[in-house]
């Protein structure tokens, strides 16, 4: 059943990426429209899809790597269409939907099995410590994807080359405040995640932090997003800079997502993450 | 029944000519009424604009009208008409059609795309229509007009990009801070191209104006134009912290404004973004300034750099609306065509009817009572059917004839066969 409901879910999500990018060049009204629509309906598919697995596995499905990919697909998903509510910027679609269909496309190339929950993992904290990062996370993920439109948008700009993309791409300054914007709900999301991560650590391990490197690496990630956003705050960062910082946060959110698992066994064949995927 | 335009513009007749013949657009209604009441017009709308007057007219016949709404605006304004036919351009037919289809569309403007002709357009009808010297041709003919623009602005790009110095200036400062409200320019030095640049910010919405110049009395006077505030030309400088857009244009020989000052004003406006505009030749702004971050610098060439592309972009989208106007004047002009014969139609129905409800009452009269409810409903629709079936083919027939040329001649024969009474085709509405 979930499985059907995960490949239509792709299919939607193909759609709704190809009609916002295909609104992105035609900038007809009734594509809009139709991209909006369909839009919506991934999500509320997904939003099915997800509540599926909560009732037939008995647990928040966040505990496979499949599911982790799957909920912060659907997180960036919801998050940008939160973000639409406040920010009329017909474009920004065309860049966030991509992102959340590489994330379900990493939900469908993963084992999708409802698992036996693991002892260690039946725990309340489950649903707050993995909900929480990954919203937070879904929050770092739309700020790098406007950080990539400003960067596009001011590129431009600077070298007064106007292309077909410029009339297409909002003003720098929104782009900017979005960023500014996501940076500040990502932030707390993040901090709880890690917080609520070390006291599941001392109910479960008997030790609130282990240097483990998924560990590290999200300490990494807190270094840096709270570097920007004291930058952001007090120093004055913006534009450009702001930017670039965002965008490498959110390579560094995925480094501790994925990277950690996947790409550091390789280099340190001997590090092994207590952690499940993430 | 046909369109005719009759009317000069920017591209036959100098201004001098245009002011002549230009209404005060306070008693357009009462000159589209008179305009009206002309022998051989039926209905009118009269634009004038600075750059175009033109009379709209559905008329009976083609030169007797003409010349009749020619005689009209020579007579009106007192010019001799020999004087004025040279300048005057006349379209009957498909290429009235066409040509006001362009107009309200900004394709026959002399800044093709340009937005104001729309409302002029619409203007003119609101005051024809107070005059009521409008009926349902040129009602259904107006309305296809603005259906038309708002197709060619929505279906095309054709009024997306700017295509003067200013506007580009204009454009480029909406991309960077979004909505100018609550912005502030600082205009350094003085001249013409500077002033335009100024206005169209102010008009777009920037509220703050500081005006510098050497001579600190010509600042205050523009500045007071703006109201917007003078500042002395060696202490510009301390002021640019608050200055979001910088537009330049003084004849000094070497830069004016420096990278360090700017750099300065950055730091303290705390790299809130900064759009710097120099008009000047030679420059009064140092380029390495651009090098800043979030500082956007354009000189001259660069924003006639943006204006060319734009342009080029316009022509192409211009095409593409030529295409849509080429779409709607065919289905305004195959209405038009069926509301010559339809009357025909209609009244050949009516007496056909006639004959029948006649004919059968008398027969009625004679066997009704023996006859059942269902006999009766039966006879009812026998005599019915015949009449439609009889009908078929001339309705089929008019119908096509709508599209030849000779239509009138034929609709003629036709209604002198069945005895149709001559009909106004203004008394019939749709």
């Amino acid at each position: 059943m979930d499985l059907w409901l995960l490949r239509i879910a792709i299919i939607v999500y193909l759609i709704a990426t190809a009609s916002q990018l295909a609104f992105l060049v035609t900038l007809k009204a009734e594509v809009r429209k139709f991209a909006s629509w369909v839009t919506w309906g991934a999500f509320a598919l997904h939003t099915v899809l997800l509540l599926t697995r909560l009732f037939a596995g008995g647990y928040a499905p966040m505990a496979t790597l499949h599911e982790a990919y799957s909920f912060f697909g659907w997180c960036t998903l919801g998050l940008y269409l939160v973000l639409l509510l406040r920010y009329s910027i017909p474009s920004l679609g065309a860049f966030a939907t991509p992102l959340a269909l590489i994330l379900l496309l990493g939900a469908a190339v993963t084992p999708s099995d409802i698992i036996e929950l693991p002892p260690a993992l039946q725990s309340g904290w489950l649903p707050i410590h993995v909900g929480l990062l990954f919203i937070g996370n879904a929050a770092f993920g739309i700020a790098a994807v406007s950080g990539i439109m400003y960067l596009i948008q001011e590129r431009q700009l600077k070298k007064k080359k106007l292309g077909m993309l410029f009339h297409r791409l909002p003003n720098i300054e929104v782009l900017d405040e979005i960023g500014y914007r996501c940076l500040t709900i990502g932030f707390p999301f993040l901090t709880l995640g890690i917080i609520t991560g070390a006291a599941w650590a001392q109910e479960a391990w008997g030790t609130y932090w282990s240097w483990d490197p998924k560990e590290t690496w999200s300490l990494i990630t807190w270094f840096i997003y709270a570097a920007l956003l004291h930058g952001r705050m007090t120093v004055g960062w913006r534009g450009r800079k702001a930017a670039l910082w965002a965008i490498g946060g959110f390579a560094c959110v995925l480094f501790t997502f994925l990277g950690v698992n996947y790409v550091l066994p390789l280099i340190l064949p001997n590090v092994q993450s207590l952690h499940i995927y993430g | 029944m046909e369109i005719a335009v009759v009317g000069l513009s920017h591209k036959t007749a100098p201004v001098e000519i245009r002011e002549k013949v230009a209404f005060a657009p306070d008693i357009l209604h009462e000159v589209a009424k008179s305009v009206r009441g002309l022998d051989h017009v039926r209905e009118a709308v009269i634009l004038s604009t600075c750059n175009r007057v033109e009379v709209y007219a559905a008329v009976r016949s083609r030169e007797e009208g003409i010349e009749a709404l020619i005689g009209y605006i020579a007579e009106y304004h007192e010019i001799p008409i020999e004087e004025l036919r040279p300048h005057i351009y006349v379209f009957i037919g498909v290429d009235a059609v066409k040509h006001v289809f362009r107009v309200a569309s900004s394709l026959d403007s002399m800044v093709v795309g340009e937005p104001q002709i729309l409302g002029q357009v619409k203007d003119a009808y609101e005051k024809a229509q107070q005059g009521s010297a409008t009926a349902h041709v040129l009602n259904r003919f107006m309305h296809k007009a603005f259906s038309t623009a708002k197709r060619v602005r929505t279906e095309t790009r054709i009024a997306q990009s700017a295509v003067s110095v200013s506007f580009a200036a204009v454009e480029l400062a909406r991309k960077i801070f979004g909505e100018l409200t609550g912005r502030t320019v600082m205009v350094i030095g003085a001249g013409e191209m500077c002033e335009l640049a100024a206005t169209h910010l102010v008009e777009n919405g920037i509220s703050n104006v500081m005006v510098t110049n050497r001579t600190y009395a010509r600042a205050e006077k523009l500045a007071e134009q703006y109201g917007g505030k003078a500042v002395h030309f060696d202490a510009f400088t301390k002021h640019l912290d608050e200055v979001d857009i910088i537009i330049s244009s003084t004849g000094a020989p070497g830069h004016v404004l420096h990278a360090a000052d700017v750099q300065t004003a950055m730091k303290q406006r705390r790299q809130k973004p900064m759009f710097l505009i120099d008009i000047a030749v030679p420059r009064d702004i140092d380029p390495a300034i651009n090098n800043l971050d979030n500082v956007y610098l354009y000189d001259v060439d660069d924003l006639q750099g943006i204006v060319e592309v734009n342009k080029k972009e316009r022509a192409k989208e211009a095409e593409k609306a030529e295409e849509i106007v080429r779409q709607e004047v065919d289905s305004f002009l195959k209405w038009l065509k069926m509301l010559d014969v339809t009357p025909t139609i209609r009244q050949l129905r009516e007496q056909f009817d006639e004959i029948r409800r006649a004919e059968l009452d008398k027969t009625l009269k004679v066997m009704g009572d023996n006859l059942t409810k269902k006999e009766l409903k039966s006879l009812e629709s026998m005599t019915q059917a015949i009449v439609n079936k009889i009908l078929h083919q001339p309705t089929i027939c008019l119908k096509a004839l709508a599209d030849e040329s000779d239509a009138d001649l034929s609709l003629d024969s036709v209604r002198r066969v069945f005895g149709l009474p001559e009909a106004d085709v203004i008394d019939e509405e749709e």
